[in-house]
């Protein structure tokens, strides 16, 4: 990892440290020059992983192209909470245009900006896991394709939340949306085989590939930071949990997102040109029921009819997904 | 500079002499030999500074498009058909956020059954999106009236779909006026947006309206193409001064001074009923043409004065309104209301159906002696459609009915038509 | 006006072909009109083309269905589809083929026709000998210019070259010259190859 990795830790959290470092190493977030792109004010829930998520990843993407970014928004959540006219809480030139084509229309700003001669404004463009890995999943893969200079930042918090929780094709097996009630024998979202876009990103063999949890912002900041040096179309996968969709307390978002990569319930990694590059190991792992547990819509899996049988093959997952990564420290180091 | 070239490839040197900064293409028949011969241009040198862009989609071109047109740069991009209506999300969007993007429409039937051949039915599908339609009686008029789009556009920040009748003039071959880089550029002054995706100057596009303020939006786009109607006849006459030619307007009449009976029409069949209508002049039939150029904005008085004179009309539009009629034809009857003119309506050459003199001399003359019942279909093969019906009535498992009418019809590729 | 019809098979140039003849018009200072059948043919399939030439300006746009002359690249769609249908009672038929017109038993379309408005050119085997391919249609707009005086076989030439450039336009002015020169010679010597 490019950052100077944290030494000292509170019990609990991963997100302090600054105090601790000298100035230079310090993150974005706690600089005296961060741009405050999503300005406060703005209408998002208590305990918002993804306002949190945006912040830190915008902020990052400004510091790294000096101020000069245009941000391309899909319709969601962040677009719905961030920008109610006349009120706009983006201090960056911003434009949502539609729910499915928001890379799209990043490869157009970027296209302008190449023609204008404007290099050094860079483009981000953002939307959330219905918008990444549903509706505009082809504009998606066209960006990717044609390698354009945008970085696409997904910010997943597994369902629907702006429409009222329903549920998307990055919602986890057994899940309770609104559109996957836990009723009937097979409770919840189905088992499916998963669609995973970060892999599906670097079958695209694209410059950059990264996933992130707002439980480790510094992380998230250097995996910006780094995306932006480059050129060419980067992904970067960020997991950000939903108070409101999931049934877990405000206060518990990030402890939620830590669980979530300490399970191995969602591998943080980083890949360029479809080679991964890096994990970030899990330091103390943790059975998935320890991340379900606190979360509503695994209550059905839990309590008086609970059911074991799923949580077995929802761990049989993370399992999966920590051989397939090596998100444990080897023996002996 | 005159030439004898294909329409398509006279739109995309217009499109070249337009300067565009982001072109976005993506393959639909009729429009893709446009997007074709400006993806060479650029890939040459010939147009530049240009981004050509190969998108994955019409949802994607449209969209991109719109990121271009945002960050300030001028943008264009063709389709057609199931193109258009797959876009259509977009188009929408396009004009809602007021950006001044300029479309060639190839005119194309819409499916299903699939069909490549063109009527009408693709940009009137998008009548009420805000774009602005233009539609094109000649390749002449096609390559003239994308200079015009452009700078009509810019003025009003609202979208422009130029419609030209596809394969019937995309494809054909005819003497084309190609003006010049100078002309254009003194016609045509630079994209200058009114808004702009500027890290300089920050601002939020798209960001979401209520209830308070949502009508006002939308009124102030219907506001721009009122404008528009008293812009276009300006930017025509303009046009004439500079390039020499008629081109564009609102509308277009032909013997219309004394004549007690005008069809009325757009696109490229304007052509075949103005030769119709000589032949019947010559017989001593009163009878004229008015071709409409702006479908939207719809000129509604210039429509009105071109009709008042006259003592009925006839609608013949490329296009249907399934359970109801005409489309075009609704506008004109809104047009004429309170007159007391007589109207027809005539729905000709849907999916590419050739519309013949022989079969306008007959309907021209039933309109004139006021024989027609409200809507007529012209060429329609009853025989084949009762078939299918008495079919229907006998047999719940009828079948796909396309597949039985060609059945009916029997072999359709030894026909010329 | 003077119109044409172009008939043969996907692949072998009976779009161009109604181009280049309108090119060649036009290069005359007439007015001319090329118009494909507006198709998805694939290669192979029968096509049609259409051009029209005027001393005005062309405003008709139906498909062309009494024509004053036909064209037809490829001798097997005489088996297939009606490609004389409409054809005007003074037009002229030129028929890509070594044989004959009475070899090809068109003897009863002649009847009460002019018959040295048909002729018949193997233009197949111009194609092959001077541009090393089986592609009828340039040698056939020659020997329609030659047949039917319509066009000149300078205007002809002018299309190719405005076509083609290099290698390919000179062998095709060479297959055009050729085959109008052999059109010229049946006419004259009265008899039809």
């Amino acid at each position: 990892m490019g950052f100077q990795p944290v030494k000292f830790y509170q019990t609990g959290t991963f997100t302090v440290g600054n105090r601790l470092l000298a100035p230079m190493d310090r993150s974005v977030q706690a600089g005296q020059t961060r741009s405050n792109s999503i300005n406060s004010g703005h209408r998002a829930c208590q305990g918002c992983g993804e306002a949190l998520g945006a912040r830190y990843a915008i902020d990052a993407a400004m510091a790294e192209s000096n101020n000069q970014l245009i941000a391309v928004n899909a319709t969601g959540c962040l677009e719905v909470f961030s920008t109610p006219y006349p009120e706009s809480s983006w201090q960056v030139p911003w434009i949502h245009s539609l729910f499915g084509n928001a890379p799209a229309v990043a490869t157009g700003v970027a296209a302008a900006m190449k023609v204008k001669g404007k290099t050094d404004v860079r483009v981000v463009a953002q939307g959330g896991d219905g918008s990444t890995t549903d509706i505009g999943f082809g504009c998606l893969s066209g960006m990717f394709e044609r390698n354009d200079d945008v970085l696409y930042i997904c910010y997943d918090n597994e369902a629907y939340m702006n429409t009222g929780v329903q549920r998307s094709s990055a919602t986890p097996p057994a899940a309770r949306t609104a559109t996957t009630m836990p009723v009937g024998p097979e409770p919840g979202n189905v088992f499916g085989q998963g669609k995973n876009l970060p892999e599906i990103a670097m079958a695209h063999g694209i410059p950059y590939v990264a996933t992130a949890t707002v439980a480790d912002l510094r992380d998230l900041e250097y995996k910006v930071r780094k995306a932006m040096k480059m050129h060419g179309a980067r992904y970067i996968h960020l997991f950000v949990p939903c108070p409101l969709g999931w049934g877990t307390a405000s206060s518990d978002t990030i402890l939620m997102a830590r669980l979530a990569k300490e399970s191995g319930m969602f591998p943080v990694f980083e890949a360029e040109h479809g080679e991964v590059t890096g994990v970030l190991k899990i330091r103390r792992q943790v059975p998935v029921e320890e991340y379900m547990k606190p979360q509503k819509r695994f209550a059905h899996l839990f309590g008086t009819h609970a059911r074991p049988d799923m949580v077995a093959r929802i761990q049989a997952i993370a399992d999966r997904n920590i051989r397939k990564y090596g998100l444990l420290e080897d023996e002996g180091n | 500079m005159l030439k004898q070239t294909e329409g398509s490839k006279a739109v995309a040197e217009a499109i070249s002499l337009c300067r565009p900064e982001v072109i976005c293409a993506y393959p639909i028949s009729p429009q893709t030999h446009i997007v074709e011969a400006l993806g060479e241009m650029v890939k040459a040198g010939r147009l530049t500074p240009c981004e050509f862009i190969n998108v994955e989609s019409e949802f994607a071109a449209m969209s991109v498009a719109i990121g271009a047109s945002a960050a300030g740069a001028r943008a264009y991009t063709a389709t057609a058909s199931q193109g258009l209506l797959f876009m259509a999300e977009a188009v929408y969007n396009a004009s809602g956020l007021g950006l001044p993007i300029v479309m060639t429409v190839a005119n194309r039937a819409i499916g299903a059954p699939i069909n490549i051949w063109n009527d009408h039915s693709d940009s009137l599908s998008q009548r009420d999106s805000g774009w602005m339609q233009l539609f094109a009686e000649t390749n002449q008029e096609a390559v003239d009236l994308h200079i015009q789009a452009f700078r009509l556009a810019e003025e009003l920040s609202m979208p422009i779909m130029v419609c030209m009748d596809g394969f019937i003039l995309t494809h054909a071959f005819e003497r084309v006026d190609i003006p010049s880089q100078q002309q254009v550029d003194a016609y045509l002054p630079p994209f200058e947006p009114r808004q702009v995706l500027d890290p300089a100057e920050p601002v939020s596009i798209g960001a979401m309206v209520g209830p308070e303020a949502f009508m006002e939006v939308r009124y102030l786009a219907h506001a721009k193409q009122m404008q528009a109607i008293e812009r276009i006849p300006q930017l025509a006459a303009e046009f004439k001064q500079a390039f020499g030619r008629d081109s564009g307007g609102l509308i277009r009449t032909y013997c219309t001074e004394d004549a007690e009976t005008i069809i009325i029409a757009m696109g490229s069949v304007l052509g075949t009923i103005k030769d119709t209508v000589d032949e019947m002049r010559l017989e001593g039939h009163k009878i004229g043409v008015l071709g409409i150029i702006s479908y939207r904005p719809f000129p509604l008085a210039q429509v009105r004065a071109a009709l008042i004179n006259s003592k009925r009309f006839l609608v013949l539009e490329k296009s249907l309104a399934v359970g109801m009629g005409g489309i075009v034809a609704t506008d004109v009857r809104m047009a004429v209301t309170g007159t007391g003119l007589k109207g027809f309506t005539a729905i000709a050459g849907l999916g590419g159906r050739p519309i013949t003199k022989a079969s306008l001399h007959k309907l021209f003359r039933e309109a004139e002696g006021e024989a027609l019942p409200p809507v007529t279909f012209l060429d329609l093969d009853w025989e084949a459609v009762n078939k299918q019906l008495e079919r229907e009535r006998q047999t719940r498992r009828s079948g796909p009915v396309a597949e039985n009418i060609l059945h009916d019809k029997g072999i359709v590729s030894a026909k010329f038509g | 006006m003077f119109q044409i019809r172009v008939h043969g098979r996907g692949g072998q140039g009976v779009v161009t072909a109604a181009e280049m003849l309108s090119v060649a018009s036009f290069e005359e200072g007439r007015h001319a009109q090329a118009f494909p059948s507006f198709g998805s043919e694939r290669t192979g399939a029968p096509v049609v083309a259409f051009c029209r030439i005027s001393d005005k300006e062309i405003r008709l746009r139906e498909p062309i269905m009494e024509p004053d002359a036909i064209i037809i690249q490829d001798p097997t769609l005489l088996h297939q589809i009606d490609v004389f249908a409409g054809l005007k009672l003074d037009g002229y038929v030129l028929l890509n083929s070594r044989h004959s017109i009475e070899e090809l038993g068109l003897g009863e379309l002649v009847k009460g026709r002019q018959a040295e408005r048909f002729c018949t050119l193997p233009a197949t085997e111009l194609g092959l000998k001077h541009v090393g391919r089986p592609i009828p249609n340039v040698p056939l707009l020659a020997g329609f210019a030659a047949l039917s005086g319509i066009i000149r076989l300078e205007s002809v030439i002018k299309a190719i070259n405005e076509k083609f450039s290099g290698k390919v336009a000179a062998g095709n002015v060479a297959a055009a010259t050729e085959a109008y020169n052999l059109v010229k010679e049946m006419m004259t010597g009265g008899a039809h190859a």
